[in-house]
């Protein structure tokens, strides 16, 4: 019974939050975009299909403009842009979310830790991450992905790899301020285990520029996949991936500028929600804007 | 007499920093038993705050260090205990009250959850937890249906009353309060001290209250420890160190004598004069002579130790009246 009570006390919580973030508007917007693109990625195989519409070359119909039979037209080699634009956000989608997440895991751990226990500890965890830091951030997804050859999993690791030293210093500044404040010390006096503190006391306290931080890098990491698959490390061909198809558009876009518009236009779009939903999420998980 | 629930004895502490090493505490042996309650006094960077956290053993890491001397409580000496056994000492049987309740509350924590977090800590379980933080909230005098709330909805002297309950509802046998009342305005002391007194009779918890206000002391304690300098000056039981008709150490007569008097006529108050010595750099002899109006030449060289006035004043209590001053060495330390 008192278990229902627990639960039901949590959901109420993600209920107050949930209705601070719904008075924001442009939050409710960029969430909206957003769950578009993600139930396009999840029904792309509905709303299009792969192997006849993004994939299969057509020498008879390349270079449509848009139109009834092919709403964002087709490309140089006949395919449908919109079938591909459609497949590509699976792509462009899930490569952000996931080397995100992996990026915040490692470096929410890392970071906290640093920040946490200070000293030594400190110093091993940072002077690693800096020699990371040290190699440009292309560079370094470029030599682990030719080392492991390309591919969608060894791209996600790579990039979230090149990622993770970036996190690890926001948050471990983030979480510094937090360690030295009396609740931290108030709850080390209550007998609290030093994970627990990390956890419970510090991550959250510390959550706001983690968000921010993770929904900017989502759309960085579009872009990044999307130059990676520029220079051919990134997604292969013939897979439809948003980048690939705007480089691949640029010889033809002074005579089919839709080439570069659609797939252009559907990354910053996803970007720019993504950057509205996190803003507007960082100030629905801060009790102390509640009123 | 039994065994002291805390013991303090000989303690040192010290502080040491990149450029210096502050003396914090030198040298203090402190007895409580159970259900007293001890008033700790002194100026600022006395070394009130650096014995409590002592005791909890949660000095500054690897700038604090325990240079000497032990804590027995319960007879078990704490600093031989591992981590993991302070661990579950703190908060279940020895808790503190921190100084500032604005921020010893984590802010995006309900007080429900907060309470209940030291409560899951030791022993309850998902089940009981809830009745005992309702309990709690009832007892420090806010409504239980109130736990929801985040500590930026409380008052300050509410937020004092949640950090209260938090730190009692284990019902620990030592309680240490850090100031627990400086960042409250004076009606709302009066109130948290009296809850306080009520529940630490109905849960017989000895207790350490940390202060700078002599009035605080003498409406809750029964013993009293003057601090100055990392050392304990003049320890007794209220009415040797309050009584005016004794000796006192000239601190305490000091201290006492910068409280305005109501029945007098007075243009300006009389402060003790000069400031705390620096600790990293103490002076030599007895450590309050720059500053003492009865300084003698011995003061300057050689350090006072405790003298008993047990005897003489005819006291028979268990701990005795002590004076850390040479104007009471002359005919007992010298022997």
């Amino acid at each position: 019974m008192n278990n229902s009570e627990s639960k039901y006390k949590k959901r109420s919580q993600l209920g107050s939050i949930w209705k601070r973030l719904r008075k924001n508007k442009t939050a409710v917007a960029g969430l909206c975009v957003i769950c578009i693109f993600v139930l396009i990625a999840i029904f792309a195989d509905v709303i299009a299909d792969y192997s006849t519409m993004a994939i299969r070359m057509n020498a008879a119909e390349a270079l449509q403009p848009p139109g009834v039979g092919h709403l964002f037209g087709t490309d140089e080699y006949g395919r449908d842009v919109f079938a591909r634009v459609v497949h590509g956000s699976r792509v462009s989608i899930s490569i952000g979310l996931l080397t995100v997440s992996i990026a915040v895991a490692f470096g929410g751990l890392l970071g906290s830790i640093a920040g946490y226990f200070g000293g030594p500890v400190d110093n091993i965890i940072m002077r690693i991450m800096d020699t990371v830091m040290s190699i440009p951030a292309v560079l370094l997804t470029l030599s682990i992905v030719a080392a492991l050859g390309p591919g969608m999993v060894n791209l996600l690791w790579a990039m979230a790899i090149a990622t993770i030293p970036g996190f690890t210093r926001v948050i471990r500044s983030v979480v510094l301020p937090t360690v030295n404040q009396d609740f931290v010390e108030a709850a080390k006096a209550c007998g609290t285990s030093n994970r627990r503190i990390i956890l419970r006391h510090i991550i959250p306290n510390a959550i706001g520029p983690i968000i921010v931080q993770a929904t900017m890098a989502i759309s960085g990491m579009i872009l990044a996949a999307a130059a990676l698959s520029f220079i051919g490390m990134g997604i292969q061909p013939p897979r439809p991936e948003w980048g690939s198809m705007l480089s691949s558009a640029r010889e033809y876009m002074m005579n089919s500028p839709y080439l570069v518009v659609f797939p252009g236009l559907a990354i910053v779009t996803v970007a720019l929600s993504f950057n509205l939903f996190g803003d507007g999420l960082r100030d629905a998980l801060d009790p102390r804007l509640k009123n | 007499m039994g065994e002291a629930l805390l013991k303090i004895e000989d303690l040192w502490v010290r502080y040491n920093t990149d450029e210096t090493v502050v003396y914090a505490v030198n040298g203090i042996s402190l007895e409580l038993d159970k259900g007293e309650n001890l008033g700790l006094v002194g100026e600022t960077g006395a070394g009130k705050t650096t014995t409590a956290l002592s005791i909890l053993r949660l000095l500054p890491k690897g700038i604090g260090q325990v240079t000497g001397g032990s804590i027995l409580f319960e007879g078990i000496d704490l600093f031989g205990l591992k981590e993991g056994d302070m661990r579950n000492i703190r908060g279940s049987k020895i808790s503190m009250i921190f100084q500032d309740p604005m921020t010893s509350l984590n802010p995006v924590l309900t007080v429900g959850d907060q309470i209940s977090e030291v409560l899951l800590l030791h022993g309850y379980t998902k089940e009981t937890v809830q009745n005992r933080v309702d309990e709690m909230l009832e007892l420090v005098g806010i409504p239980s249906k109130r736990k929801a709330e985040y500590p930026h909805q409380f008052s300050g002297g509410m937020k004092q009353r949640i950090v209260i309950a938090i730190a009692l509802a284990c019902s620990p046998m030592l309680l240490i309060a850090d100031e627990p009342t400086t960042a409250l305005d004076v009606t709302i002391q009066a109130q948290v001290l009296e809850m306080m007194n009520d529940l630490k009779q109905q849960i017989n918890t000895s207790m350490i209250l940390i202060t700078h206000d002599l009035g605080v002391v003498a409406e809750m304690c029964d013993k009293v420890a003057i601090m100055y300098a990392g050392e304990i000056v003049e320890h007794g039981t209220l009415e040797d160190v309050y009584d005016p008709g004794r000796e006192h150490h000239p601190y305490t007569a000091g201290l006492f004598g910068s409280i305005p008097d109501l029945t007098k006529e007075e243009d300006r108050l009389s402060p003790i004069g000069g400031l705390t010595p620096d600790p990293a750099d103490l002076p030599a002899g007895c450590k309050f002579h720059p500053r003492c109006t009865r300084c003698m030449d011995i003061c300057r060289e050689a350090q006072p130790v405790d003298v008993d006035l047990a005897g003489d004043a005819g006291h028979t209590g268990h701990t005795g009246h002590t004076i850390k001053c040479h104007l009471f060495g002359q005919w007992s330390a010298q022997s």
